[in-house]
């Protein structure tokens, strides 16, 4: 997960090691809220810059380390089936 | 019947006088390896490029992209660390209820689709490969065991037989069965072709596109070209099933109209509503309007279905189209390997309102909720389960718009209660 400098940043949420335990969108309302289940929905498109230390603190308060900084966002899900 | 009486587009099925090694090696001559390291294996990824191949197994990436990638993987891992060299598998799982050609094609041309395993492999310089199967791996042992005697196996090949369910044959689940741990699908990156099994860049290839290299090895991608169109070259397998005359595998060009895709099968065996393109990863097409549509990735996209693995369902008249798909719905929310909140949740409260909205009465509160759940569980998993049941689910209330007015104002319909269409396995612990 490394991120270029310069690169905008985007949030993504490991879903398999997400366990819902709501830090984040404690900490990032802005960008993140909760599903009905309490998993969290991510505002799609970069972090503003003036939220960035935000989302890292958000980041470092997941337990499960399931929040992810990085300049790939969207790029994190995996390839369909085998072709 | 010999192979050149055959139609042009039998190809991968085109009959031979004896499946075993020595009716394939009559057939199509051995198959044509270069030195180790030559530039033939160069030369085989830039053929396949050229011949525009891409994924049978549902995904539809060019094929020659993701060998360059491998193999570019590969040399920047370099081969002092142990084990060294690439990894290649076979994906042969086929967990697509609907779909039944990768069976097929195994049992028909195995020989083929282990010349395309040892020559994709090569040419991206994997040590070792896996062909992973569904069933009996027995059968397809033998067959590896008889090419050893030939000197044939250049690479080795391990057949694993892989556990049922839906995500099970998912690329990444496939290497992390192969790992030794469960077959379920794991989150990216690294991609596979980075760092798959055994944390070696790894080739993950459908056998149906396996077999293809190995006839463009042979006849070159020109040959490959003839038959389908210029933007999806090459013929594709198909499995017809529903109420056609003769359900079952057909091989057809790419692009051939689906309403004649469905005229060898037999043709509708009474009058069709619909077909679902793409299989439970695809969508809804109105019978007959779509006869005309070509049947190709690009087509059946801009058209709201899938090419998929090559699947056709024809839903006749007299079946119900919410029940039918509030029945995958429920069979696909019953698959979630249960890793990821969204899915785990989602599917089984998007599988209860479509059940809902087939043998209830929705009122316009049950409709708004589906409609939301969609938006809930799309992008939300590590695979794309939930986007599948998500897509056909959305695909299903723009299709039958009518039919959800109905069910709406009447309750449900008397086609409800008719015997499924859409295959689905039964439930572990009720045999097999």
């Amino acid at each position: 997960m490394t991120r270029r400098r310069g690169a905008p940043a985007e949030l993504a949420v490991n879903p398999i090691a997400c366990q819902a335990h709501g830090m984040c969108i404690e900490l990032l309302p802005e960008l993140i809220t909760a599903d009905p289940w309490g998993y969290p929905l991510i505002a799609p498109g970069p972090v503003p810059a003036e939220l960035l230390p935000l989302a890292r603190r958000a980041v470092g308060a997941c337990p499960t380390m399931a929040l992810l900084l990085s300049s790939r966002g969207p790029d994190l899900v995996t390839a369909p089936d085998a072709g | 019947m010999s192979a050149a009486d055959a139609p042009p587009a039998a190809r991968l099925l085109a009959p031979l006088a004896r499946p075993d090694l020595a009716g394939h090696l009559s057939a199509y001559g051995p198959p044509p390896f270069g030195p180790a390291g030559s530039a033939d294996h160069e030369a085989l990824i830039a053929a396949v490029e050229e011949s525009g191949l891409t994924g049978r197994g549902g995904g539809g990436f060019p094929a020659g992209r993701k060998m360059r990638a491998v193999a570019a993987a590969g040399r920047r891992a370099g081969p002092l660390r142990s084990p060294a060299g690439t990894v290649l598998i076979a994906n042969g799982g086929e967990s697509e209820p609907a779909s039944a050609k990768d069976a097929l094609l195994l049992s028909r041309a195995p020989h083929l689709v282990l010349d395309g395993i040892v020559l994709a492999a090569r040419a991206v310089g994997a040590t070792r490969a896996y062909l992973c199967v569904h069933g009996d791996p027995a059968p397809l042992r033998a067959a590896v065991t008889s090419r050893e005697r030939a000197g044939l196996n250049r690479v080795p090949i391990q057949v694993a037989a892989v556990p049922a369910g839906y995500v099970a044959s998912q690329e990444t689940a496939l290497i992390s069965f192969l790992n030794g741990a469960g077959a379920v699908p794991s989150f990216v990156p690294p991609r596979p072709a980075e760092r798959g099994l055994h944390r070696r860049p790894t080739l993950v290839l459908n056998v149906e596109t396996l077999a293809n290299i190995a006839l463009i090895a042979r006849r070159g991608p020109a040959w490959f070209r003839g038959v389908g169109t210029a933007a999806e070259p090459g013929s594709v397998l198909v499995t017809v099933g529903g109420a056609v005359a003769a359900p079952g595998v057909y091989e057809v060009a790419l692009g051939t109209p689906i309403g004649a895709v469905l005229e060898q099968a037999g043709g509708p065996a009474e009058p069709p509503q619909a077909v679902l393109a793409g299989g439970y990863f695809g969508g809804w097409l109105p019978l007959p309007g779509a006869g005309s549509l070509p049947l190709s990735a690009r087509s059946l996209r801009a058209a709201g279905a899938a090419l998929g693995p090559g699947v056709l369902v024809v839903l006749p008249a007299a079946s119900c189209p919410l029940a039918e798909t509030a029945r995958v719905a429920s069979y696909l929310a019953g698959q979630s390997a249960g890793q990821c909140g969204p899915c785990t949740q989602g599917l089984p409260a998007l599988a209860q309102a479509l059940g809902q909205v087939a043998f209830g009465q929705p009122g316009p509160e049950v409709l708004r909720w589906t409609r939301d759940l969609l938006a809930l569980v799309r992008g939300r998993g590590a695979c794309h389960l939930p986007d599948g049941a998500a897509g056909l689910v959305a695909s299903t209330l723009q299709a039958f718009a009518a039919d959800l007015r109905h069910h709406a104002e009447h309750g449900p319909c008397g086609r409800a209660a008719r015997p499924p269409v859409l295959p689905l396995p039964r439930p572990p612990g009720s045999g097999s």
